[in-house]
This record gives C-alpha cells, sequence and structure tokens, in this order.
C-alpha cells in the first residue's frame, strides 16, 4: 500500500486506456476533423486502429502471463487483475467491438444518423466491459458497469428520430438504473459485511461466515439479481425485447452479445471466485433462474413475428445455456461459458448482420414475413443465416454444438441430470422457432424484399462470422486450447 | 486414404462437381447425380469384394486426430453389419436417384444436392467408430431430410418436416447426454478423453448408471426406428415426402435406429441390455409395434400412409430380434432391416409410380389397375409378395429367422409376434386388391400407361437383390455371423460355451438353418 503506482500498473490498465483514449479522440475528432457527413467512415478506420492497439496490448499482456508463467498480474493495489480469464473476455471484446464498428457504417447510412460519436461510444462501452472483465474491487467493478451501461442507454436511443428507438432506450435506462440500485446496494452489503472493497478480501471474509447469515443471502440475491438483469436472464428480462427491438440493430448485436459476456465475466468472477464457499446458497437461486430462462426464452420465441424480438428471447435462453455452465462450476463449465460466449459473438452477430444487410430505406426487414422467399432473391443471404441458425440451435458441424457440447459435458460431470436434460430438450424447442425463419426463407414465396445492395463492410462481416462459425464448429482444436490454457492456467 | 474413406466422402466430392453446375442445366444436373448414386455404389464394391467374412473386427479401418484435446477422432471403419447397411444406403440412393427424373422438375439442383448430402450423412452414420463423429453424422441427416419433405413433399410437408426434426432432434439431444456420460466415465477410470467404441467397451459402470445411459441412447434410436410410442412422426413424414425420400427414410434412415441398439446398446451396456426389465419393456414395445402398426394398416384410406405404417409394424420384428438376444434375432433382425429396405423401397416406389400418375393416394381412386398395367401389377405383386414374407423371397428369410430367435428366448413372444405375419399378409394382399383387380371403375384410371423403361430400370435392381437374399441368403449370414457372435457374446457372456459345439463359419446353427432350408 506504500506505493500507489507502479509501472506495472499501467500495464494492466493498458487496453483501457487506450480504448478510451482512441473514443475520446474520436468525439474530438468527429467535431473537428470530419465534420462533413461524408467523411465519418474515416472514424471506422480510426475506431479499427484503437481496436488493433487494444488487441496488441491484450496479446502483450498475454504474453508477458506466458513468459513469466505467472498466472495473474494484479494492478493499483489489488484492484485489477489481468489474468487468462480477463485477456479471453478482452479478446472477445475486441472482435465484438470491431465486428460491430464495420457492420454499422451502411445501417446508420440507410437511417440517415450516421454520426461520429456512435464509434467514440463503441469504444467506451467496451472500455466499461474491460473492468467488468479484469475488475477486483467494487468500486471499479460498478464505475465499469456504468460506464458500459450508460453508453449503451445511448446507443440504444441512437436513432432519435425512431419513436421505438426512443421507447427502447427509456425502458432500457428506467430498468436498468433499477437493477444498477440492486447491485450497488449488494456491493454495499458485501462492504459492510467484511470492511474491504477488494474481491480477495471479501471472499477470505465470507469463508467464515455461516451459510445462513441473513445479511449475507441479502448481499447474494441483490447482486445477482443486478448482475442478472444485465445478462438478460430470466426473470429479470423484461427490457430485452423491447430493447433489442427498437435498438438500431448493430447496436442489439452488440447489447446481446458482448454486453451479456461482459456481465457474465463478473458474475463468474462474483460467485465462482469470491462467493464460492457459499456455493449452497446461490446455486439454487441460480438454478431457477436458468429454468426460467430457458423456458422463457424458448416458449416466448416460439409464437413471435419480429425477428428481432425473437432473437432477443432466443438470446434470453442462451443466457440460461451460459449460466448452465457457472451452476456446474468445474473446469469444463467454465470452458464452457467461455467458449459458448465467444461462439455467440460470431454466431450472433452474423444473424443480426444479415438483417442489417437486408435494411432497406423504408424496409423495416425486422418482420419474419419480410424475408419470404430469400432464398430465391440473394441465396447466399439465405444460406449464411442458415449457417448461423443451425449454430445458434447447436446443430454440429457448427460452432455452436461446440459450445453445447461443453454446457451439457459440466453438467453430466457434475450430476446434474434433470437440468441436463431440461436443457437438452429445450434445443429441441428451440429448433422450431429458428426454423421457422430457415422455413420461411428457403420455403416461402418469395415477397417484396428487395436483393440487399453488397458493401464491403458487409461483406468482412459476414466472412468474419461465417468462417469462425464453421471453423469452431469443423475444428475447434486451436480455441478449446487457447481458453484451455489460458482459463484454465 | 483407405477405400473405406474414399467410398464415404464419394457422394461429397460428387457434391461439390454439382453445385459447380449451374443451375439451368437440368438435364446435365440429373445425369450428373445419377452417374454421382453409381459412383457411390461402385466406391462401395473393393470393400465388398475384399470384405474378410472371417474376421469379426472392425475392418478398413481408418483413424486420424480431429480435435485431440476432447478426445474426438475420425475413426472410420465396418463390420458385416455396418458394411451391408452401407450397401442397401448405396443401392437405395441409385434407386432415388433414378426415380426422380420426371417427378423434381423444380430446384432441381438444390434437390440432387440434398440427396447427395443426405448419402453422405447416412453412410457417415453406419461408418463411424466414434462416437461424437457418428453424431455429427447423424444430425447431418436431418437437415437435408428436413429439406426434401418441406420443398418437395406433399400438401402437409411443412408440418410433416418439422415435426420429423423435432421428433429426431429431441432423441438426439437426450442420446447426446448419453454418449457424454460415457466419455465422463472412460474420463474418470481411465484418465483418457475418447469416443472411441473399442475404448467405451472396457467401461465399467454401475448399474444404475448403466440403465441411465440406456434409456437416453433409447430414446434417440427408438424415436428414429421408430419404436410404438415414438413412431408418430413416421405416418407424416413418409406420407408427405416426395418418392425418393420416403424411399431414403424407409430403406435407410429407420435402420440408423436398430443400427445404433446394435453397434452402441448393446455392447457398450451389456448388463443393461439383459435386464430383465429392459428387455421386456422392449420386447412389448416391439410386439405392440409389430400388431399395432399392422392393424393400423388395415384400417388406412391412404395407399402411401398404409405402407408407411407397414414400416413400423416391420421395424418391431427388427427390434423384436434384436432383443431376443441370441444369434438368430440378432442376424434375423440384420437381415430384415436389408429386407424391409428393399421391400418397403419398392412398395414406395410402387406408390410413387400410381402417384405421379394420378396425383392422388386415396386407395379408392384407383380399381383394375392390372388390367391397364401388367408390368406395374407384377412388380408390385413381387413387392407384396416380398414385404408379406412369402417363402423364396427375402421377406420370408428374415422374418422366420427373428421368429426362430424370438422362440429361443421365449415361446410366448414368438407367438404374440406371429398373427403380425399374417396381418401383414392381409393388409398388404387386401391393398393389392382393391387397387389392381376389379373392374376399372374411374374413367380416369382406363389410360394409364404402363411402367416406362427408366421405371423398370429403378425397380430391377431391388427385385434382383430381393431373389437373391430370399433363394441364398448364406453370403448374407455369413457376413454378419461372426459381428453378431461378438455382440451376443458380449452381452451375454459364454453364451456359445453353453450351446455345443461353438459355431464356426462352416456348421453354425444360423448358416446351416436357413441357408440349407431352401
Amino acid at each position: 500500500m506504500s506505493q500507489y503506482y507502479t509501472p506495472s500498473d499501467h500495464f494492466a490498465l493498458l487496453p483501457a486506456l487506450l480504448l478510451a483514449l482512441f473514443g475520446c479522440s474520436i468525439l474530438l475528432l468527429d467535431f473537428f476533423a470530419l465534420p462533413q457527413p461524408r467523411q465519418k467512415r474515416w472514424l471506422i478506420l480510426f475506431a479499427m486502429l484503437g481496436e488493433t492497439f487494444a488487441g496488441v496490448a491484450l496479446y502483450r499482456q498475454y504474453r508477458f502471463l506466458e513468459d513469466q508463467s505467472l498466472p495473474s498480474l494484479r494492478a493499483f493495489s489489488d484492484s485489477l487483475v489481468i489474468d487468462g480469464f480477463s485477456i479471453f473476455f478482452n479478446a472477445m471484446f475486441v472482435a465484438a467491438a470491431a465486428l460491430m464498428a464495420v457492420i454499422s457504417y451502411r445501417y446508420l447510412e440507410v437511417e440517415g444518423e450516421h454520426h461520429g460519436e456512435f464509434y467514440g461510444l463503441v469504444l467506451m462501452a467496451q472500455c466499461g466491459m474491460f473492468f467488468l472483465a479484469s475488475g477486483t474491487e467494487l468500486v471499479t467493478l460498478f464505475i465499469g458497469l456504468e460506464l458500459m451501461a450508460v453508453t449503451f442507454y445511448v446507443l440504444v436511443g441512437f436513432l432519435r428520430s425512431d419513436r421505438r428507438s426512443n421507447e427502447a432506450a427509456m425502458k432500457y435506462l428506467l430498468l436498468g438504473a433499477f437493477s444498477s440500485g440492486f447491485l450497488a446496494y449488494g456491493f454495499s452489503l458485501l462492504y459492510a459485511l467484511s470492511g474491504s472493497t477488494r474481491l480477495t478480501r471479501i471472499a477470505a471474509d465470507l469463508s467464515q461466515r455461516p451459510a445462513s447469515d441473513p445479511l449475507l443471502l441479502l448481499a447474494l440475491v441483490t447482486t445477482s439479481v443486478g448482475l442478472l438483469f444485465k445478462v438478460g436472464a430470466a426473470p429479470f428480462h423484461m427490457w430485452a425485447p423491447d430493447a433489442y427491438e427498437g435498438a438500431p440493430t448493430p447496436v442489439t448485436a452488440y447489447l446481446s452479445v458482448a454486453s451479456k459476456a461482459a456481465s457474465v465475466a463478473l458474475l463468474v468472477r462474483l460467485l465462482m471466485g469470491t462467493l464460492d464457499s457459499h456455493r449452497v446458497s446461490w446455486e439454487p437461486l441460480l438454478s431457477v433462474a436458468v429454468v426460467l430462462s430457458l423456458t422463457i426464452g424458448n416458449l416466448s420465441a416460439l409464437s413471435q413475428t419480429n425477428l428481432k424480438r425473437l432473437l432477443a428471447f432466443s438470446s434470453i435462453s442462451h443466457a440460461g445455456y451460459v449460466l448452465l455452465g457457472l451452476i456446474a462450476g468445474n473446469r469444463t463449465g467454465l470452458m464452457g461459458i467461455s467458449v459458448y460466449l465467444l461462439t455467440y459473438t460470431f454466431m450472433n452477430t452474423g444473424a443480426f448482420l444479415v438483417l442489417i444487410a437486408l435494411r432497406q430505406k423504408g424496409m423495416p426487414g425486422d418482420d419474419i414475413d419480410e424475408l419470404s422467399g430469400l432464398f430465391h432473391r440473394s441465396p447466399v443471404h439465405a444460406l449464411l443465416m442458415a449457417l448461423f441458425l443451425l449454430s445458434l440451435a447447436g446443430i454440429p458441424p457448427t460452432a455452436g454444438f461446440i459450445a453445447k457440447y461443453y454446457i451439457f459435458l459440466s453438467l453430466v460431470e457434475t450430476g446434474h441430470y434433470a437440468l441436463a436434460i431440461a436443457a437438452a430438450l429445450y434445443v429441441a424447442v428451440s429448433i422450431y422457432y429458428y426454423f421457422r425463419i430457415v422455413r420461411t426463407m428457403f420455403l416461402g414465396e418469395p415477397g417484396q424484399l428487395l436483393p440487399a445492395i453488397p458493401g464491403w463492410g458487409a461483406r468482412l462481416g459476414f466472412l468474419i462470422t461465417a468462417a469462425a462459425t464453421l471453423a469452431i464448429g469443423l475444428y475447434p482444436e486451436p480455441i478449446v486450447q487457447f481458453a484451455g490454457t489460458s482459463l484454465l492456467r | 486414404m483407405s477405400p473405406l474413406s474414399l467410398a464415404l466422402w464419394t457422394p461429397a466430392a460428387c457434391l461439390l462437381v454439382l453445385l459447380a453446375l449451374p443451375a439451368a442445366q437440368k438435364a446435365a444436373i440429373k445425369i450428373w447425380a445419377n452417374v454421382s448414386a453409381l459412383l457411390g455404389l461402385a466406391a462401395l464394391l473393393p470393400l465388398l469384394l475384399r470384405f474378410d467374412k472371417s474376421n469379426g473386427g472392425f475392418q478398413f479401418v481408418e483413424r486420424a486426430e480431429w480435435i485431440p484435446s476432447l478426445g474426438i477422432q475420425y475413426y472410420v471403419g465396418v463390420d458385416g453389419i455396418s458394411l451391408l447397411l452401407m450397401a442397401l444406403t448405396a443401392v437405395t440412393g441409385v434407386v432415388a436417384t433414378l426415380c426422380s427424373w420426371d417427378a423434381v422438375n423444380e430446384r432441381v439442383k438444390q434437390y440432387y444436392a440434398m440427396l447427395l448430402l443426405l448419402q453422405t450423412g447416412m453412410l457417415g452414420v453406419f461408418a463411424s467408430l466414434d462416437f461424437i463423429l457418428f453424431y455429427v453424422f447423424w444430425e447431418l441427416v436431418l437437415v437435408p431430410m428436413y429439406f426434401l419433405i418441406g420443398v418437395w413433399g406433399g400438401p402437409r410437408r411443412l408440418y410433416a418436416a418439422i415435426k420429423f426434426f423435432l421428433y429426431t432432434l429431441a432423441g438426439s439431444v437426450l442420446m447426446l447426454l448419453g454418449i457424454l456420460t460415457l466419455y465422463f466415465q472412460h474420463w474418470t477410470q481411465f484418465g483418457t478423453p475418447t469416443f472411441e467404441i473399442d475404448a467405451l467397451l472396457r467401461l465399467s459402470m454401475p448399474f444404475w448408471m448403466q440403465q441411465w445411459v440406456f434409456w437416453s441412447l433409447f430414446i434417440g434410436f427408438a424415436i428414429k426406428v421408430p419404436m410404438f410410442p415414438f413412431h408418430t412422426w413416421l405416418p407424416d413424414a413418409h406420407t408427405e415426402a416426395p418418392t425418393a425420400g420416403s424411399v431414403i427414410l424407409a430403406a435407410v434412415l429407420l435402420k440408423m435406429g436398430t443400427y445404433g441398439f446394435l453397434r452402441f446398446s448393446l455392447p457398450l451396456l451389456p448388463q443393461a441390455s439383459v435386464d430383465r426389465t429392459i428387455v421386456q419393456v422392449l420386447v412389448a414395445l416391439s410386439i405392440v409395434a409389430i400388431l399395432y402398426g399392422a392393424l393400423v394398416c388395415l384400417m388406412q384410406q391412404d395407399w402411401k400412409r398404409l405402407v408407411a405404417y407397414s414400416s413400423v409394424s416391420h421395424l418391431g420384428f427388427c427390434t423384436l430380434g434384436i432383443f431376443s438376444l441370441n444369434p438368430n434375432g440378432i442376424a434375423g433382425s440384420v437381415i430384415q432391416q436389408l429386407n424391409h429396405g428393399i421391400s418397403t423401397g419398392m412398395l414406395f416406389l410402387i406408390v410413387g409410380v400410381a402417384y405421379e400418375r394420378r396425383h392422388t393416394r386415396e386407395i379408392s381412386e384407383y380399381s383394375g389397375l392390372a388390367h391397364r398395367m401388367p408390368l406395374f401389377a407384377t412388380v408390385f405383386a413381387f413387392a407384396m409378395l416380398s414385404s408379406a414374407g412369402l417363402p423364396l423371397l427375402n421377406g420370408f428369410v428374415g422374418e422366420f429367422t427373428i421368429l426362430q430367435g424370438a422362440f429361443e428366448a421365449n415361446p410366448v413372444w414368438a407367438g404374440l409376434a406371429v398373427p403380425g405375419v399374417v396381418l401383414g399378409a392381409a393388409y398388404l394382399l387386401w391393398l393389392y386388391q382393391r387397387t389392381m383387380f376389379g373392374e376399372i371403375t374411374n374413367a380416369k384410371n382406363a389410360l394409364l400407361p404402363d411402367l416406362s423403361g427408366r421405371e423398370l430400370a429403378v425397380f430391377a435392381p431391388l427385385i434382383v437383390w430381393a431373389l437373391w437374399i430370399g433363394l441364398y441368403p448364406k453370403p448374407y449370414f455369413e457376413m454378419i455371423e461372426r459381428p453378431v457372435a461378438k455382440i451376443v457374446e458380449r452381452v451375454r457372456p459364454g453364451y456359445f460355451q453353453e450351446r455345443q459345439p461353438v459355431p464356426i463359419l462352416a456348421s453354425s446353427p444360423i448358416t446351416s438353418q436357413s441357408g440349407g432350408s431352401r
């Protein structure tokens, strides 16, 4: 505690610093250097540059841990930790944000809302996520979470003239603020119980307490509720369908992928790390949330006619699958969570990207029926969508299968047979609504849909998402190795 | 690359070529699809010729790492059982491709692409010796079948397609849980991750866990077979599918379920497989399927639905044979699986021929067709008799051997199953009488053309095969004798010691009885 700042702190913080730097610079550049609408595209390149720098910084951290064979690097007197877990998640956020920047360009052009701050906000949100994945101190974590959340409130309402977008942002803001309150309350209780805001100290202190301590239970419940809200797990999912539907589609993709992953990262760190000694208390709670998420997500998705709403409900059920890995709570479960979130990043972004690529002026393109006969008009988009949907459902040989494989295996290993059977059967349910889309695209009569205008952003996005979805499914070895070595060090 | 891998990937390679052809060139696509099917069959010939009957193990084995950290391999090989089913798949492929020439004129390229993809999946299921590889191929089959039914099927095709998909998928994800349990057991007992079947054979699991895994695999396989009461997807899927789809469904896809029992359930879970309760439940379900399927057939007004339900009944025989758990029962079951593929394949083709001409499947719409279409009537008679199990034709050999096995296991079972044979003859003969005999009462039937040369060519291989199995089944029994003996020895250790003499190839009770009786 004698020294407040060391060079290694700077090294640990580097990715977040870079993201914040580039994020703020974009806001300034947008205002001063590139005020013309046509110049906004350069901001994408600038954002990508920021992502590249952040990626390199992460890689340096990874190499550093490898070379020194250190399990982790703690910084700022134990407020931040750089370990395999944080590097894996941050790498995932880099991928998600880069994809987001690539696919947004044409969408914003079509909507006539192409403003430079969009890209700045994307980087700022990612900066918040960095702290969620790496923070080990309550205040740091809370600030990270709020940074992410507040940016998302703005991003969700980015279509200023669109009433649905505004409505979505308002709902998300109100419920989000409410859940942040819960989380802050939970954090304050944790602090009250242990007298420290450092997770390591809290863990040491709480493991001494009896499981029946009412204050501890209250802290557990409020913290979990706050985070389950951010994850979009039932019964705290109410905001998700509206926010997903109203938000600009790239933001929906980013929200469903990166924001969820960041919140899961924090949940994992808290529950499997700090509160692991009180597993008996939180496991039933989480099991209820999982079963509800699977049930509500899958069953509600069955009757949706709006594609974005359908994907919103499906994302609730995916949250359920991810949390199953937390219930299993062993190494396979942890692998499952990470691999699941990584594959979900690609396949879900891919599915939204199809919607973005098809978007035309005045054509919402969100209704399932509007995709009718898509295969006849643009077979490539239909095939790509089918690939992503198969992967979301977890059919081999796509990436989604590998993800579900880990989750199921972890449940079998830990003897959660009933949950495993329920989760397996919901795969069959999910196939029904995913294949409703496939059926409409391939078997429906060709509708009014205009052929998509190909853009370089969409092409690049498709290339990355489809290649990743197929490659992880066909040859997951490198990903499995990477996740295995970095997480289970 | 081993000849097995070559045979396995030939349809996939042909698929790539097909995709390169322009969609407008329908004739070229059709020709290439037929050539591909023949190539697929030709690629199997080296395997059939070089197959060593005296070797009970897996042959033409090829192994490569796929996902080492999960213990998943590309590991393929065949024994007599799987090779016969692969041969059935290839022949069915040829027949199904050729029979679609006139029937399918829309989205031709996609249609044949789906057929070839399906072919790859089915061959892979029979060739895989790694459980996850098996699972991947098993799931791979679903998607093309969904599209075959959904795009080119009958009026209720969308409903039938998704029902088929949902049922099978629900079964297979539960099966996946069973597979993962086996894998985890191997991991804890031996410390190595593997899905390889030979390695999983070494497991010793507590009985309750064997039961657990047995039921989870059972769900997957039983839905595919389909066993009563999981059969309700079958009438819809078979009826709505295009002719080629029905033929492949009946001839090959259903066999994936029975094959699963033989390859996985019995050898991997020997204690659970001979457990009294489990055997009784499965035999009871089989007998119910035999009788119920046959009775429902008697009620059908729809020609194709009748043939579909007859599959339920016939597959009941197959599962009855398997769970008799003796060489006759299991060998009979394998032969019957082939027979069902041949006979029911023909019956679906027959319906297809009639449907292409009249566009209705109502039995009451037809009568007296024999006057207008003598060739057709002859082929139909042959198919019907082969399906009904007339001696000297293939159906008899299978059913007889199964009943022999069932009798040996428990005479009551055989006694209960025999009425199924009688009912089978009844509904088929009655169907024949209603459609072929009598006067032509419907004017639309008065001018129907008889079978064309192409249609005859479709039936020819199946007719020849049916006759071959019916007249001289010995090579088939020889091919599967060793693998079957291995399965029996596995589930009932010491079975062959108790019954002297030990069956050796030439003097085996199976080959001498069923081969010599005619």
